[in-house]
């Protein structure tokens, strides 16, 4: 209590005791300069024997699959990988620092405008070669999805899962409801559902990321899949008739949405699912985790988002895809280039998937009989698709997803109404940010 | 202030007796210095050591905000810093949807921090100075809040207000469709939700300082105004209260400093979504994580400085005055 006395706060001379706390202050942060330049990197000088990788797999799901294939190309090749895990939150926003810094010689990463950005700014190697292995694993649209904007592969991808519609066999057998092919069959269903006293779709959106899916969904099944390329990269205007359209689409069938959206965690949402007071509900594939009762998760299905257009039809696939890229100076890039190559395997493939089953292999050489009937469909749907995108916080700038558009979506699900203004003023703020480097 | 005086005065007769001491026994071996070699360095170090780290982590991080404020980074190589003037600024004006409700919000925040908690924490505490029963436990009791961490207040509040499965809705039946009352997302509820969060805590640390206060209060003032024949209510307004203006003055400053600074409780609450973004959540929004705009996140932190500073000079200037006058 003696600080919070009047003396103590305007007290100007330091006595003998604050000066000694000033030095064992300093003492700890001496000490704690050292530590945290250690951080960084591993520090190991170039061994041949041994790889590092840094790895935002901290749950204990992936990060026991990655192990698993760390310790299988180990006994292939002789060399081992030493990991450095991140909680994976704290990985992707320290990704500008650690990339900057001595980062490890491999490290996991997503594709897309993500990836894209990190190359152009010369924080990755190219890993052309590793292709040259691996190339006959992926699909076209993998392939895309790997390259640069120069062209050149950056990554190497592990594993992807679709976004979808989901719902419960037993509820639409239930109520005799079929799957939506088209959107005017969509909106009936959702009218259909209330009726039945179910919440047709259910949202939540605390976490602000889960209505970009929305709006990427409606966007390039009304707009096509050009068009949300060029809208995430900054060329095309939000304030085009074409976006003014998807947003219109949108709030059709906002009202049948779960109220109070904007308070409810994915998770919460999920679980309005499972128990069955909702009747679907469009995520990722990793939705499946909230089923954690075997037979919920059997009856668990989905289907693609509704045609909107008929010239796009049901052809563009939102499928986020993780894996690997080469860092800028790798000190060990022999082993780093095998380790890629055996990570591109339809082996390395295999053995991830044992430990998590709620995505599907990125290549289309793995083996899929032992897949559930989920993921089978997931695979389907993906190795089906003319055009996959990422997210749109993946495809688009990550500065402009989460200053701009998180917030705006957030508004737009709460006041669909003002929707003219809040355009205006994204395109605004858009403008801004593209502009800068 | 009368306190001060003395206080320096002990240190300042306290301090050369070692100094003086020493060379006198060191004298025979040649050294006539006031202090030893030992000894300067020992101060050198001492003094040295922590304002080298106070410029380096407070001034020259400062200062390179306030110089970063009027440029674009992306945070990659120190060469892809473009001097851009007072575009932030302008943009920062003119054109963020989110910056005017964040100055609002401080303001709010402030506001309700003073009129409520403050009182409330005073009336505990001239409660709690009766010496009634069990008064330890009431001042653990109200005091345990200020004790947890704030990010922990968040998230036990969010529990408390979540819309499905939350303590408030399930009670009075709003979990239903149709029926929600949404007090993390909906604008018009979310701040009035977290500043009932942030006042529970407020109240507790607003009681221990006026319990201080109180307790420096001279009997002899009561018992007078006793014998004056003044009531209870009288005392403390005419009385007590006058006397507690050092505390006062603390507990605005401190308050101050809360609403400035408010941050942890509301990132955790609901990250600042609409109708909760303050200006501590935009600066972290927009420097840290993937975004890295630095500039610009830097300009705002500029403007929080600028707010801070229009408060904190006109208070120092003040003491400084009444220092002088003592």
């Amino acid at each position: 209590m003696h600080d919070l006395s009047p003396s103590g706060l305007s007290r100007l001379a330091p006595s003998r005791r604050t000066l000694l706390r000033g030095m064992g202050g300093a003492a700890v942060l001496g000490a704690g300069v050292p530590l945290l330049s250690a951080c960084g990197g591993s520090g190991t000088a170039a061994d041949p024997k041994t790889v590092t990788v840094g790895s935002n797999a901290s749950d204990a799901v992936p990060k026991k699959a990655f192990a698993d294939i760390y310790a299988a190309f180990k006994t292939q090749s002789g060399i081992t990988v030493d990991v450095n895990t991140k909680d994976h939150n704290t990985f992707q926003e320290q990704i500008n620092s650690y990339l900057q810094g001595t980062p490890d010689d491999v490290f996991n990463w997503f594709a897309g405008y993500r990836m894209q950005f990190f190359a152009a700014k010369g924080l990755a190697t190219a890993v052309d070669d590793v292709w040259q292995t691996i190339g006959g694993n992926f699909p076209e649209a993998m392939k895309a999805l790997s390259k640069g904007e120069d062209g050149k592969y950056y990554f190497v991808p592990l594993y992807t899962y679709p976004w979808a519609i989901f719902y419960r066999k037993s509820v639409f057998r239930q109520n005799g409801y079929t799957v939506p092919t088209t959107w005017d069959q969509f909106v009936a269903l959702c009218k259909q559902m209330q009726k039945d006293k179910l919440v047709p779709i259910a949202f939540g959106d605390k976490d602000a990321w889960p209505a970009l899916g929305t709006f990427d969904q409606i966007n390039f099944r009304a707009n096509g899949y050009d068009f949300h390329v060029e809208l995430m990269a900054g060329k095309a205007s939000w304030t085009d008739a074409k976006v003014r359209k998807a947003f219109d689409l949108w709030a059709e069938i906002l009202p049948y949405h779960q109220d109070g959206a904007v308070g409810r965690t994915w998770q919460d949402a999920a679980q309005t699912l499972v128990s069955k007071k909702a009747g679907m509900y469009l995520l990722g594939t990793f939705v499946g985790q909230q089923f954690t009762d075997a037979a919920d998760r059997e009856d668990l299905d989905f289907f693609a988002f509704p045609e909107i257009d008929p010239a796009y039809g049901q052809e563009t696939v939102e499928a986020p895809t993780d894996g690997f890229m080469l860092s800028k100076a790798p000190k060990n890039k022999d082993g780093a280039t095998k380790l890629l190559e055996y990570l591109g395997s339809p082996a390395a493939e295999e053995i991830y998937l044992k430990s998590d089953p709620n995505v599907v292999a990125a290549s289309t050489k793995a083996d899929t009989s032992s897949y559930s009937a989920l993921q089978k469909k997931a695979y389907e749907m993906i190795s089906g698709a003319k055009h996959l995108t990422q997210f749109m916080d993946r495809d688009s700038r990550p500065d402009f997803t989460s200053t701009v558009m998180q917030p705006a979506l957030q508004k737009f699900i709460r006041d669909p109404k003002g929707i003219d203004s809040l355009l205006t003023s994204i395109e605004r703020q858009k403008k801004t940010i593209f502009a800068s480097s | 202030m009368s306190t001060d005086t003395p206080t320096k005065s002990q240190e300042a007769a306290a301090v050369p007796p070692p100094g003086t001491a020493s060379p006198k026994k060191r004298a025979p071996q040649g050294h006539r210095r006031l202090l030893t070699r030992r000894d300067r360095l020992t101060l050198g170090l001492m003094a040295g050591l922590p304002t080298i780290l106070h410029v380096a982590l407070v001034w020259v991080t400062a200062l390179a905000s306030i110089a970063l404020a009027f440029t674009t980074w992306n945070g990659i190589g120190f060469d892809s810093i473009q001097w851009v003037g007072l575009d932030n600024f302008k943009e920062l004006f003119t054109n963020n949807p989110q910056f005017w409700p964040a100055v609002e919000h401080n303001v709010v925040w402030f506001v309700v921090l003073i009129l409520i908690p403050t009182p409330l924490g005073l009336f505990l505490a001239v409660q709690l100075d009766k010496k009634i029963r069990f008064s330890r436990v009431y001042q653990t009791a109200f005091f345990l809040p200020v004790v947890v961490s704030m990010a922990v207040i968040g998230f036990v509040w969010q529990l408390v207000y979540n819309p499905d499965t939350g303590l408030i809705n399930s009670l009075i039946g709003a979990n239903e469709p149709g029926h929600y009352i949404d007090w993390i997302g909906d604008p018009d509820l979310n701040l009035w939700a977290i500043l009932v969060a942030a006042s529970w805590r407020h109240t507790g640390y607003m009681m221990i300082l006026y319990l201080a206060g109180l307790k420096s209060v001279d009997p002899a003032l009561r018992e007078a105004s006793a014998l004056d024949g003044a009531n209870e209510w009288q005392t403390f307004k005419n009385v007590i209260f006058p006397t507690l203006r050092p505390t006062n003055t603390v507990v605005l400053v401190v308050t101050i400093i809360e609403a400035l600074r408010a941050f942890d409780l509301v990132f955790v609450f609901n990250k600042g979504a609409e109708g909760t973004e303050l200006l501590s959540i935009l600066v972290t929004n927009n420097i840290i994580g993937e975004s890295s705009r630095i500039g610009y996140g830097s300009a705002i932190a500029v403007v929080l400085l600028v707010i801070s500073l229009a408060v904190i000079i006109p208070y120092l200037v003040a003491t400084f005055r009444k220092e002088r006058r003592a």
